[in-house]
């Protein structure tokens, strides 16, 4: 029996899971895919937004601006990168700049520190490959960058090594509520536990039903993006958006973390939860609008294109709320959730303890998660130390990103440990560089292999059915 | 510090190597990041490799071989699994590998010698789903050839380079389908000899002036979509057609990886990708040289040997203080003629120019100008971008020439 099982390995999850590891209890995850960060954590725009775009009083507002205020620190102990870059919303007339004020305003009613309405001059001085019809923007100082499925991993590592279990590959098929506790059942399993936290994303309407709650639905929107080498990376320092309209904040440009540019999303509702498609009207859309934005984008640095889907929830704010005793939604986390997610995660924390959870802090808890970086931060010296120790520091296995057979045994050992190739991509970028795997993926297919115990025909891209090959040569046809 | 420290152990820094070495150099280290020398030749196991250089056919681990032989009886150095991860300017190196941790070398010369990568899918940016079963030509060649491991068995393959050219034969004699050969292009880029033998000797069909539109499956690839497109390269909606498959192979372009070209602020051509070299195969950058597929992208490791050997000798009479240039001659191309290598002529000796087309072109003629003269015309029965042209401008030539410009003209 666990005290608490968290459905949903996303960042909302994650954070809960990491928040909750802190105290006395016994706490499981489930998630449906082969990893965690699978869903909208794993696509999106990775911006902490400074939190002037939701309505003043609404629940996003409020969770947006305090997970703003806590997300560095709690980078800073899972040891995930976070750049503090800022952001810019760039308008091109009068009308923009109208919606511009208004932003100024309601970011000053939400707490947003730093705001300011800028003219074009002080726009060029700050990022000259702005395009020359912008006219105006707001710059938020706040605004920031972080890489969420990194976030995501390292926030559920941290809750594993501080006791969290992980239940991969565990789709919930039905929630049966007995007199002490909850059974979540799969079809070869069943976890109890007294207390569920659903933050089961765009299913978490689903999961709630199954619980006996209607009160709301989640609906898919597609996020089309384009990510380019880090060869473009300083076309521009600040998150660069356009002034928001009905369907979202537009296409933004932005660098990342990691020093590729990032392009997108588009923005269209659809019925489909799984449909990841992308489209030739989504590509031409982010091209169009990236070069109304920004001058210069080099769109055949192209490197990869990806699709997230947002989960919309019906009521317009985050679902955060419990229908029945022990049993708490964390339901239609759009944007800014990856923003608010420690916030939502304290939020929940709180809920529970009202609920009757018992929060009787660890003696051991540790925030720290030991750094996934250590070796690519280190001084030569200290380098070398490294590879005398384990020489497969010393070994490059991902040329376009530099990434060495150290790294990679560390993230198939790590929690949560990596599991398949997309697993191994996520946590160390090996195959995330301008060759896109086209060296390095043979060998660590054979990593994965060996590490695992498995045969090599057995190791897939994410789980499922998504095996890189069918057999051996001279056997399988 | 090292007299040459040569970046890479394929083919072309092995030849480059021998050269140095047989032009009086002895401290010569070749850096490989492979645990063995031989470079994309270990995976290339069909024929067709050394027809030029040794009048036989070999596969490429057999013409590697032969490299890797003399290299061990001349006694140069080499470190195996061991990356380079800078070169600055004033030819200093940093590499790693599993031994000798992080190190520095400096060289009085460097070869760049690193090769090329396949252009990933990113780039095409292909509708559809990002299912398992989508590999380029080369990843699914080590896959079957060095791993014996089959990717799939129904294939698509885009683009129609020669590597997926090569693979389409090889899945075929693996078992696999291969249902169709799709190329953007009203031509392939591949070689016609790769047509002939691993295209129509199988009957698989090469779809010129096609593309994949769409690619379709959850967790594995199980079809694409592909269309016919017009002389814009657009896609034709009426000729969309669905194919079943669960292997998509993409062989739709090499890159010179320079990126540590790059490091050294060498000189890099918007055309090639590569440096841009002198007759001796030296960069801007006086004492580091770049030769084989890292400099441009070549059909036949033969050539590469050959522009190897031309970048050793320079090597090594850089080193010795023997490399003097004479002069500055910029050649220009007209468009039509994509590019030459090499770009610029510094000393006047006979010198054999290379170079690409723009478009499969019938009775052409090659023009070399010196301004308004017609220094040398050469009559070709066919030209084509997958075929590098050779001709060779004689010391005589050169020894009066302002300028040059190398022009097409159809007849």
């Amino acid at each position: 029996m666990y005290d608490v099982a968290i459905i949903g390995a996303g960042v909302v999850g994650g954070m809960v899971a990491r928040t909750l590891s802190r105290y006395n209890l016994k706490i499981c995850i489930i998630e449906k895919e082969n990893d965690v960060a699978m869903g909208a954590t794993k696509a999106n725009s990775a911006i902490v937004h400074a939190g002037f775009d939701a309505k003043e009083g609404s629940l996003k507002a409020r969770l947006n601006v305090e997970g703003s205020n806590l997300m560095e620190q709690v980078c800073r102990e899972l040891n995930v990168k976070y750049k503090n870059n800022g952001s810019l919303v760039v308008g091109f007339n009068d009308e923009d700049k109208a919606t511009l004020f208004d932003l100024l305003k309601r970011g000053n009613a939400n707490g947003v520190k730093g705001l300011k309405l800028l003219e074009k001059d002080e726009l060029k001085a700050l990022e000259p490959n702005l395009s020359d019809s912008i006219t105006c923007a707001l710059h938020a100082p706040t605004g920031a960058i972080v890489c969420p499925y990194e976030l995501t991993v390292a926030a559920i590592g941290n809750a594993m090594d501080n006791g969290a279990e992980l239940l991969c590959g565990f789709e919930v098929s039905g929630i049966k509520r007995t007199a002490d506790c909850y059974e979540i059942l799969s079809a070869e399993k069943a976890v109890k536990a007294k207390f569920v936290v659903n933050c089961a994303g765009l299913y978490s309407d689903e999961i709630a039903k199954r619980a006996g709650d209607d009160t709301f639905s989640v609906t898919p929107r597609r996020g089309e993006y384009i990510l380019l080498d880090k060869e473009c990376g300083n076309l521009v320092s600040h998150t660069i958006f356009r002034t928001p309209s009905k369907m979202g904040k537009g296409i933004l440009v932005s660098p990342t973390v990691d020093g590729n540019l990032l392009l997108g999303p588009t923005s269209v509702n659809i019925l489909d939860k799984e449909d990841k498609d992308l489209t030739n009207e989504g590509f031409a859309k982010i091209i169009e609008s990236a070069k109304e934005t920004v001058k210069g984008v080099p769109f055949n640095k192209a490197i990869t294109s990806f699709c997230g889907l947002r989960a919309v929830g019906s009521t317009g704010d985050f679902i955060i709320t419990s229908p029945s005793a022990g049993f708490i939604n964390a339901a239609g986390i759009e944007s800014p959730g990856l923003s608010a997610s420690p916030a939502i995660a304290l939020y929940i924390k709180d809920m529970l303890s009202v609920l009757g959870l018992t929060l009787k802090e660890k003696a051991d808890y540790n925030p720290v998660r030991p750094s996934t970086h250590a070796f690519r931060e280190a001084t030569i010296e200290e380098k070398n130390e490294m590879i005398k120790k384990n020489p497969a520091y010393g070994k490059i296995v991902c040329r376009c990103e530099g990434v060495t057979e150290g790294e990679i045994l560390d993230a198939l050992r790590m929690n949560p440990k990596a599991r398949d190739l997309d697993g191994v991509k996520r946590r160390t970028r090996a195959q995330m560089g301008r060759c896109q795997g086209g060296f390095c993926s043979p060998y660590i297919t054979e990593l994965i292999a060996k590490e695992q115990g498995i045969a090599f025909e057995k190791v897939t891209k994410f789980g499922g059915n998504s095996f890189i090959n069918i057999g051996k040569t001279k056997e399988v046809l | 510090m090292r007299d040459l420290v040569i970046i890479g152990g394929g083919p072309a820094g092995m030849s480059a190597a021998i050269a140095a070495f047989k032009s009086g150099i002895k401290d010569i280290l070749i850096l490989e990041r492979d645990e063995r020398l031989g470079g994309i030749l270990q995976q290339c196991i069909h024929n067709g490799f050394g027809l030029h250089k040794f009048g036989e056919e070999l596969t490429g681990p057999e013409y590697a071989f032969k490299y890797e032989q003399q290299i061990l009886e001349l006694g140069i150095e080499f470190k195996l699994g061991t990356m380079v991860l800078d070169l600055s300017r004033d030819r200093v190196i940093t590499a790693t590998n599993s031994e000798d941790g992080i190190f520095q070398i400096k060289a009085k010369a460097v070869i760049l010698a690193m090769g090329c990568r396949e252009r990933a899918k990113g780039a095409l940016n292909i509708a559809g789903s990002r299912p398992a079963g989508i590999f380029s030509a080369g990843t699914a060649q080590k896959f079957v050839n060095m791993k014996g491991y089959m990717p799939g068995k129904d294939v698509v393959i885009l683009g129609s380079g020669d590597i997926g050219l090569i693979m389409a034969r090889r899945m075929t004699l693996e078992g696999a389908k291969v249902h169709a050969v799709c190329e953007l292009m009203p031509y392939s880029g591949g070689l016609a000899r790769n047509i002939e033998q691993c295209l129509n000797d199988f009957s698989i069909p090469l779809k010129l002036s096609h593309t994949v539109t769409k690619i379709h499956g959850k967790e594995r690839l199980n079809g694409v979509t592909i269309a016919k497109v017009d002389e814009n390269r657009r896609p034709i909606p009426e000729t969309e057609e669905f194919i079943p498959c669960d292997t998509l192979l993409l062989s739709v372009g090499l890159i010179p990886e320079n990126e540590l070209s790059k490091n050294a602020q060498v000189n890099i051509s918007a055309v090639t990708s590569g440096a841009v070299v002198d007759q001796d195969r030296q960069t801007d950058i006086d004492g580091i040289f770049s030769c084989g597929n890292v400099l441009h992208v070549h059909d036949l490791v033969d050539f590469v040997s050959d522009e190897a050997e031309i970048a050793g000798r320079a090597a090594a009479e850089f080193i010795n203080g023997n490399l003097k240039k004479e002069t500055c001659l910029h050649i220009e191309t007209d468009g039509k003629i994509r590019y030459t290598v090499p770009q610029k002529i510094t000393r006047k000796k006979d010198i054999d120019v290379y170079f690409r087309v723009s478009d499969v072109m019938k009775n052409v003629k090659i023009n070399v100008h010196d301004g308004e003269t017609l220094l040398l015309s050469r009559k070709k029965q066919k030209v084509a971008p997958g075929e590098m042209e050779k001709l060779t401008l004689k010391k005589e030539l050169l020894d009066s020439a302002q300028s040059l410009k190398f022009s097409l003209e159809v007849l």
